[in-house]
């Protein structure tokens, strides 16, 4: 029987899509975070944060992927635009779900789109959105091995935070065997410690989002 | 259960190649998948056969082909296998970098004319 070669990515249908966001988030000027971790790690609680640190100086909006509206009533707390990709369910986002959630957000003159994936380490790993930067969130609380069970999300992220710094007392967390797991994976990506809860660190991470901002409105 | 997203995605790339062929039929997908890329076999199979009813390509077999994750040390070269350290096993050194894995993509397709 006749073989056609393919040699292409399985994701290349969804992949479509994630540059047809892309090219609606350019032509608006938006600059969209892909934020990424496992449940319970502190998405809402450092978008938050990130809301309130920055709100005064640029643009903000947000995308909550999840399947009801706890969070997104958190995030509209802050005065921000927001809108729910509903997932039904689903254990990531993908970029037909962002496609069509986007109409539902005016996008003019927004600095960055802040888009809160399913809390999940593997499933949302595999499907690019159409985002500028992947930012993963691990935390303390949820121990030191994760980079060695979830490689594939270590692997894509641009940036990666720890949050929950301030437990780092209580819990028995190897930092160097942390560092080195992401190390391995994603040599040199920038490494972010906080603690949404008491504030530390982040600055930091602020100033990363600044530069990126200012970084896409120079290009 | 992203696999059903996966299974979605393999299913319309495979129609893109095989309808412009004019293939009547697809009758097998040839995958290359790497361990990193966390993708079970048996939920993509699972899934296949609800996504590919009344397709072109429904009832094809799924052929997998695995590929191990494998690092390399880049102190004394040594290719070893996923390690819950992710340490050279033959010299001890820290510095290792992943070698394979992450494969994620489809061959070739086989069709009937």
């Amino acid at each position: 029987m006749p073989q056609i070669p393919v040699i292409k990515d399985i994701m290349s249908a969804n992949d479509q899509l994630a540059s047809a966001v892309r090219q609606q988030l350019d032509a608006a000027g938006t600059l969209a975070l892909n934020i990424m971790a496992s449940p319970g790690a502190g998405k809402t609680s450092i978008l938050t944060r990130t809301v309130d640190g920055l709100k005064d100086e640029f643009n903000l909006a947000a995308l909550d992927g999840d399947v009801v509206m706890v969070d997104v009533e958190k995030i509209a707390q802050t005065g921000i635009q927001v809108a729910l990709v509903n997932t039904g369910g689903n254990c990531h986002l993908d970029a037909n779900m962002v496609h069509a959630a986007l109409p539902s957000l005016d996008l003019t003159g927004v600095d960055l789109l802040l888009v809160e994936n399913v809390g999940n380490l593997i499933c949302p790993a595999a499907f690019e959105l159409g985002t500028h930067y992947n930012v993963v969130i691990a935390s303390v609380a949820e121990g030191d091995d994760k980079p060695y069970k979830y490689p594939a999300m270590y692997r894509g992220a641009d940036v990666l935070i720890l949050n929950k710094i301030d437990m780092l007392h209580y819990q028995d967390f190897n930092m160097d065997y942390f560092r080195h797991g992401v190390e391995v994976l994603n040599p040199g990506v920038s490494f972010l410690p906080l603690s949404a809860k008491t504030g530390e660190g982040v600055d930091a991470w602020l100033d990363w989002v600044r530069s990126a901002i200012i970084q896409k409105r120079g290009r | 259960m992203h696999e059903l997203g996966i299974t979605q995605n393999l299913l319309k790339l495979a129609l893109q190649y095989a309808e412009p062929a004019g293939a009547t039929k697809i009758t097998g997908l040839y995958l290359v998948i790497g361990e990193l890329s966390s993708v079970m076999d048996d939920s993509v199979q699972f899934y296949w056969d609800f996504v590919s009813r009344d397709t072109l390509a429904a009832g094809a077999t799924l052929h997998f082909e695995r590929v191990r994750a494998t690092f390399e040390c880049q102190e004394c070269q040594t290719v070893f296998g996923r390690n819950e350290h992710y340490i050279c096993p033959a010299c001890g050194s820290r510095r290792v970098r992943i070698a394979s894995g992450e494969e994620f993509y489809l061959k070739s397709i086989e069709v009937e004319e």
